[in-house]
C-alpha cells in the first residue's frame, strides 16, 4: 500500500514548499515596501500589501507551471526518452508488445527492487528508466527553484515608491480569472480533438462510408464495423423516451403554470424534480429489476393471444421498450422544468386578451399560450433529445447487447452508448480498431448532440430577446 | 376554419350545446394535465418502493454460531508473536469451521461431493472477521471460543423465504419409521417408510395441488418436501411413490431419522425442483438443523457498510466504493469549485461584451448538455492514454468529473453572481475601491450562500455520475479500502452497476441497499444545499 502511495507526499510537498515560497516571498515583498514607505517622505502608490502580493505571484506562478507541466507529462516523458534509447526491435517485439513491456517497467519502478531483480534485462530496462525518472524529477526541482528565485529577484527589483502594484496584482487576477474561464473552451477543444484524433487513426483502418452505413456490427471480434444498427437502436429508443416524456412533461408543465394552485404548484414541482435528481443507474437498476421483467412477461402474454401469431414479439429479458420507458420519465421533468420556464415568460397581456375574448383556459393554452410558446417548447425538445441520445447507464442496463434492426420494442437491442462502454470497459489497448471505434461513435454522438444542443440554445436565446 | 355561426341568443340550445362541449374540452385538457402529473409521480413512488422492498432483505443477515477450539498450531502457525499470521489464517479458520460443521453433521462426511456441500454453507472468506478478531485476543489460543460467521447468501435468502414459495404443514402423529430396502443388488438404496395415523392424508392433499399448480408452470417444474421434527430431516423420495401405491418413501437427510417415530412432523414443500435453485435440499435440511439448535442468528447487516466489495455477496460491503467516492468527490471539487466560481466571476464581472466572451458563453452553455459519456472518452483518450496518469484511479476520476460539473457551477455561480444589486458595486465603487476589491470584498462575499448551494447541488449530481467513469477503469475490481486519490479504487454508482450485473440472486438486495446508500448521501448533500438557502439567502 505504501509503495503505490510513495509519490503522493511528492505533490503534497511541492504544495508546501510552494505555499512556504509564496509566504515567504509576500512578506519579503511587503517588508521591501515597508522600508521604501518608512525612509522617504514620498508616498507610496500601492499599499504594502500589495507588493507582498505582486512578489509572491511572481515567484509561485513560473515554479507552479513548470512542477504542473511536469505532473501532467513527466511520466510520458521519461517513458519517450526510454523508447529512443531502446534499440530498435527491442528483444524481438512490435509497437504494442513494447508498450506492455514498458507499461510494466512503469509499474515495477513503483515496487519493491526484489519483485523484478530476476530477470536481467527487465531489471536493467527498469533502473535505467529509474535513472531517467530520477533525473527528470531533479531536473525539474531545479529547474521549477530557479524560476521561482529569477521571479523573486524581478519582482523585487520592479518595487518601489512609485511602483503600481495594486494594478499589476489586479491585471494578473484578471487574467487568473480569465484562464480559468478559458478552460470551458480548453475542455471543448479536448474533446473535439482526442475525438477527432482517435477517429482519423479509425477511419484508416475501416473507410468511413462502411462505418456510417454498414449493416452489421461486430466490433468485439474486429470484423464487421457497420454502425447503421447502433443508429438505429439510438433512434428508437430516444423515440419512445421521447413518446413518454415530451406528453407527460408539457402537460404537466401546462398544468402547473395555468391551472395550479401555488401550493399545488409548491409541491408538485420539487416532486418532479427528485425525478431529475435520481442518478440513471438507479434508474437503470429499476429497469432491469421491474420494468423489462413486466415488459417481458406483456409480450409472452400477447404472444399467447389468438390473434397473434406465436413468436411475433421476442419479449427479450432486456428490451428496448423497458430502456425507452425508463429513460422518458427520467426526461419527463427536464422537458417540464424547460417548458414551465417559457410558458411562464409568455406576457399575461396575451391570456387577458384571450379572456377577454370569451375563451377557456384550454383555449387560451392550445390558441394563444402554446403558439407564442412554440419555439421555447421545441428547444426544450431538442434538448431533451440530444440528452435521451447520450444518456448511457439506463440502456446499458435494460437495453441489450445486440445490434440487430428491428421494430419490436420487446426486443434486445443495443445502442451508440451501450457499445462505447462496451468497448472500453475493462482493458483497452489504444492501438486496436476495436478500441478506435469507440471514439468514432463518440464522435458521431459529440456531433449530434452539438447539433441539438446548439440549435435548442439559438432557438431559446432569439426567443428570450423577443419578450424581454 | 369551422363555419361562423349566425347570429345567436346565449341561451339558444345550440349555443348551450356547444358551450357544454367547450367546457367538456376544458375538463378533459384539465384532466390530461392531472394524469401526467400522476404518471410522473405514480412512477416517481413505485421506484422507490420496488427498491426500498429489496432492499430490505439486504439489512439483516442469517450468521452461523461456532464454537472454535483454537489449537494454537493450527491458529497461529508462526506462534503468538506474530498475530498478522493469525489475521491471514483464512484456511486455518476455515478448516476449524470445516471441522464443526462436519462434527455437527457426522453424515456428510460419507463422500467427498457431500462434504463440499456442507461446506458451501459458509464461504471460505467469511472467516476473515474471526482471524481478524483473533490476532487481537491472541490469549483466546487453546481455548474454545464462540464466532459467528455469515450463512452463505443463497441460504440467507432461503430463510428470509426469497428462493422458491414455500408450503409449511403440521402432519399427523408418524406411528413408525421402517428401515427398507429399495432396488436390487449393488443399486440397492436404503430408504424409509413411515407410517402416518392419518395416512399423509393432509400431505396427499398438498401434493395435488402442488401437482396440479406445477402442471401449468411447465415441465421443469417440481417441488421437494421435507418433513423436520426438531433437527431431524427427512426428504420424499420423488419418483418412488407411485409404484408402490399407497406408501411414501423417505430418505434421511440429518438428524436420527428413528426420533421422527411419535412425533408430529412439519412438512415443507419447497415450490421449486431443486435443479432450479442453487441450495440443495441436504443444505435447506442443515441450515434447518442448525436453526432449530440455535446456532443462527439473524442481525442487522452492518457488514454491507463495514467491508469492502467480494466476490461473495454475503461479505460484500460498500465501504471502499464510499472512501473510493469520497476522494472522487475531493478532487472534482478542488477542480469544478474554484475554476467555476473564477470563470464565473470573469464572466459577470469582467468580462467585455465582445466574440470571445460570447464564445465562451456558447461553449459553457453547450459542454452543460454534452452527453456525460464523451466526457468519460476525453478522460480515457487525454487523461490515460496522452498523460499516462493511472487507471482506476479517484484521481483521474476526479478530474474528468470536475470537468463535467465545471459548466453547472459556472451557471449555477453566474446568477447568485446575478443576483447581487448592481447598487452595492456602485456604492463601493463611488468609495474609492478598485474593480477586484469590488469583486472580492464585496460581491462574492453576498453572492457566496447562492454559489454554495449550486456547488453542492453539481456535487450532489457529480456523485451520482456512472457512464464517465466506467470508461477510465474504475469499474475494476477492488478488494481494499483505498489509502489515496491514486490508489485503485471504485465508485459507489459504479458498484451499483456493478453489483446489478451480478448473477446471484443475493446481489439485487444488496444493490438496492447500495442505491439507498448512494441517495442518503445524495438527500444530505441537498438537505444542506436546501438549508443554506433558506439560512443565508437574501432578498435585494
Amino acid at each position: 500500500m505504501l509503495q503505490t502511495f510513495s509519490h503522493i507526499p511528492m505533490a503534497w510537498l511541492a504544495f508546501a514548499v510552494l505555499a512556504a515560497a509564496g509566504c515567504a516571498a509576500f512578506l519579503a515583498g511587503r517588508a521591501t515596501a515597508m522600508k521604501i514607505s518608512a525612509s522617504g517622505s514620498v508616498m507610496m502608490n500601492s499599499q504594502p500589501n500589495y507588493h507582498g502580493y505582486f512578489a509572491a505571484m511572481w515567484t509561485v506562478l513560473p515554479a507552479a507551471l513548470i512542477l504542473l507541466a511536469y505532473s501532467l507529462f513527466g511520466s510520458g516523458l521519461a517513458r519517450s526518452l526510454l523508447t529512443q534509447e531502446l534499440p530498435d526491435g527491442f528483444a524481438g517485439m512490435d509497437g504494442v508488445q513494447l508498450s506492455q513491456y514498458l507499461d510494466r517497467v512503469g509499474e515495477a519502478a513503483q515496487l519493491d527492487r526484489a519483485v523484478w531483480a530476476s530477470e536481467p534485462l527487465f531489471a536493467a530496462v527498469t533502473e535505467r528508466f529509474m535513472t531517467l525518472q530520477g533525473g527528470l524529477k531533479l531536473a525539474t526541482m531545479l529547474a521549477a527553484a530557479v524560476a521561482g528565485l529569477a521571479g523573486l529577484a524581478f519582482a523585487c527589483r520592479r518595487l518601489n515608491a512609485s511602483f503600481r502594484a495594486r494594478t499589476e496584482v489586479e491585471n494578473g487576477i484578471e487574467w487568473a480569472l480569465f484562464a480559468c474561464a478559458a478552460i470551458a473552451i480548453a475542455t471543448t477543444a479536448g474533446i473535439v480533438l482526442s475525438l477527432l484524433f482517435e477517429s482519423i487513426r479509425f477511419f484508416t483502418e475501416i473507410p468511413v462510408f462502411d462505418f456510417l452505413f454498414g449493416l452489421h456490427w461486430n466490433a468485439q471480434t474486429e470484423e464487421d464495423f457497420g454502425a447503421i444498427p447502433l443508429f438505429f437502436g439510438t433512434f428508437i429508443i430516444s423515440l419512445i423516451a421521447m413518446c413518454v416524456a415530451v406528453p407527460v412533461g408539457l402537460y404537466a408543465a401546462i398544468y402547473l403554470s395555468e391551472y395550479a394552485g401555488p401550493k399545488v404548484r409548491a409541491w408538485i414541482k420539487p416532486m418532479l424534480e427528485i425525478l431529475a435528481g435520481i442518478p440513471t443507474v438507479v434508474y437503470g437498476f429499476f429497469a432491469l429489476l421491474v420494468v423489462a421483467p413486466a415488459v417481458s412477461a406483456a409480450a409472452v402474454w400477447l404472444n399467447g393471444l389468438p390473434v397473434i401469431p406465436d413468436e411475433f414479439f421476442a419479449a427479450s429479458s432486456t428490451n428496448a421498450l423497458a430502456a425507452g420507458l425508463v429513460m422518458g420519465v427520467m426526461i419527463i421533468p427536464f422537458v417540464s422544468s424547460l417548458s414551465d420556464d417559457v410558458i411562464n415568460a409568455v406576457p399575461q397581456s396575451l391570456r387577458d386578451g384571450a379572456f377577454a375574448m370569451g375563451a377557456t383556459r384550454s383555449e387560451t393554452v392550445k390558441q394563444v399560450v402554446m403558439p407564442a410558446a412554440l419555439p421555447g417548447v421545441i428547444a426544450a425538445v431538442l434538448l431533451a433529445v440530444s440528452r435521451a441520445i447520450g444518456e448511457t447507464m439506463i440502456v446499458v442496463m435494460a437495453a441489450g447487447l445486440r445490434p440487430q434492426i428491428t421494430l419490436d420494442p420487446t426486443a434486445e437491442i443495443t445502442t451508440i452508448t451501450v457499445q462505447i462502454v462496451a468497448l472500453l470497459t475493462g482493458d483497452s489497448e489504444f492501438d486496436s480498431p476495436k478500441t478506435l471505434s469507440a471514439f468514432a461513435l463518440g464522435f458521431v454522438l459529440f456531433a449530434l448532440t452539438l447539433v441539438f444542443n446548439l440549435i435548442a440554445l439559438r432557438v431559446v436565446q432569439k426567443y428570450r430577446e423577443k419578450y424581454d | 376554419m369551422p363555419e361562423l355561426p349566425g347570429p345567436l341568443s346565449f341561451d339558444d340550445p345550440e349555443a348551450l350545446a356547444r358551450l357544454k362541449k367547450r367546457h367538456a374540452a376544458e375538463r378533459r385538457f384539465k384532466f390530461y394535465g392531472r394524469l401526467a402529473i400522476s404518471f410522473a409521480l405514480l412512477f416517481l413512488g413505485l421506484l422507490v418502493v420496488s427498491i426500498g422492498s429489496q432492499a430490505v432483505a439486504a439489512f439483516s443477515h442469517n450468521k452461523v454460531v461456532f464454537h472454535l477450539p483454537l489449537e494454537a498450531d493450527l491458529v497461529a502457525p508462526n506462534g503468538p508473536g506474530d498475530p498478522a499470521a493469525v489475521a491471514e489464517n483464512i484456511s486455518g479458520f476455515y478448516q476449524l469451521v470445516r471441522e464443526d460443521l462436519l462434527a455437527t453433521f457426522p453424515e456428510a462426511g460419507e463422500t467427498a461431493a457431500r462434504t463440499r456441500e456442507l461446506n458451501g454453507l459458509v464461504t471460505r472468506l467469511a472467516v476473515i472477521p474471526m482471524a481478524r478478531e483473533t490476532s487481537e485476543h491472541l490469549d483466546r489460543l487453546g481455548e474454545t471460543y464462540r464466532y459467528r460467521a455469515p450463512l452463505s447468501d443463497d441460504l440467507d435468502l432461503y430463510l428470509k423465504g426469497k428462493v422458491a414459495p414455500e408450503i409449511d404443514l403440521r402432519l399427523d402423529e408418524i406411528t413408525r419409521v421402517v428401515r427398507v430396502r429399495v432396488g436390487e443388488g449393488v443399486e440397492a438404496v436404503e430408504r424409509l417408510r413411515l407410517e402416518s395415523a392419518s395416512d399423509f392424508s393432509v400431505l396427499r392433499e398438498a401434493m395435488q395441488r402442488a401437482d396440479t399448480a406445477m402442471a401449468e408452470a411447465g415441465p421443469d417444474a417440481g417441488y421437494s418436501i421435507l418433513l423436520q421434527h426438531g433437527a431431524n430431516l427427512v426428504r420424499l423420495v420423488p419418483g418412488e411413490t407411485g409404484e408402490t401405491g399407497e406408501t411414501l418413501f423417505f430418505e434421511p437427510l440429518t438428524g436420527i431419522p428413528a426420533n421422527l417415530a411419535g412425533a408430529r412432523p412439519t412438512a415443507r414443500l419447497i415450490l421449486l425442483p431443486e435443479s432450479a435453485r442453487n441450495v440443495t435440499d441436504r443444505q435447506v435440511a442443515w441450515t434447518l438443523a442448525l436453526a432449530e439448535q440455535g446456532r443462527i442468528r439473524s442481525g442487522l447487516n452492518w457488514s454491507l457498510l463495514t467491508n469492502a466489495d467480494s466476490t461473495y455477496p454475503e461479505i460484500a460491503g460498500v465501504l471502499a466504493a464510499i472512501v473510493g467516492s469520497l476522494f472522487t468527490m475531493l478532487v472534482t471539487s478542488m477542480i469544478a469549485i474554484p475554476i467555476g466560481v473564477f470563470a464565473a466571476l470573469y464572466l459577470e464581472e469582467y468580462a467585455p461584451k465582445n466574440r470571445v466572451t460570447d464564445f465562451i458563453e456558447v461553449n459553457i452553455n453547450n459542454l452543460a448538455a454534452v452527453p456525460s459519456i464523451v466526457f468519460g472518452l476525453l478522460g480515457a483518450a487525454v487523461f490515460l492514454n496522452l498523460l499516462a496518469l493511472p487507471r482506476s484511479a479517484p484521481l483521474v476520476g476526479g478530474l474528468v468529473l470536475g470537468l463535467l460539473t465545471l459548466p453547472t457551477v459556472i451557471i449555477a455561480s453566474r446568477a447568485a453572481l446575478r443576483a447581487v444589486p448592481p447598487s452595492i458595486r456602485s456604492a463601493a465603487l463611488g468609495l474609492g475601491a478598485s474593480k477586484t476589491q469590488t469583486v472580492f470584498h464585496h460581491v462574492l462575499p453576498l453572492a457566496a450562500p447562492g454559489i454554495m448551494t449550486g456547488a453542492i447541488i453539481g456535487m450532489a449530481r457529480a456523485l451520482g455520475e456512472t457512464a464517465p467513469l466506467l470508461l477510465i477503469g474504475m469499474v475494476a475490481f477492488v478488494a481494499e479500502v483505498p489509502s489515496g486519490p491514486t490508489d485503485e479504487a471504485t465508485a459507489l454508482p459504479v458498484l451499483i452497476y456493478k453489483w446489478s450485473t451480478g448473477a446471484e440472486r443475493a446481489w439485487e438486495p444488496n444493490t438496492a441497499a447500495a442505491i439507498l446508500v448512494l441517495l442518503t448521501f445524495m438527500v444530505v448533500m441537498n438537505a444542506i444545499a436546501v438549508f443554506l438557502r433558506r439560512r443565508f439567502e437574501r432578498r435585494w
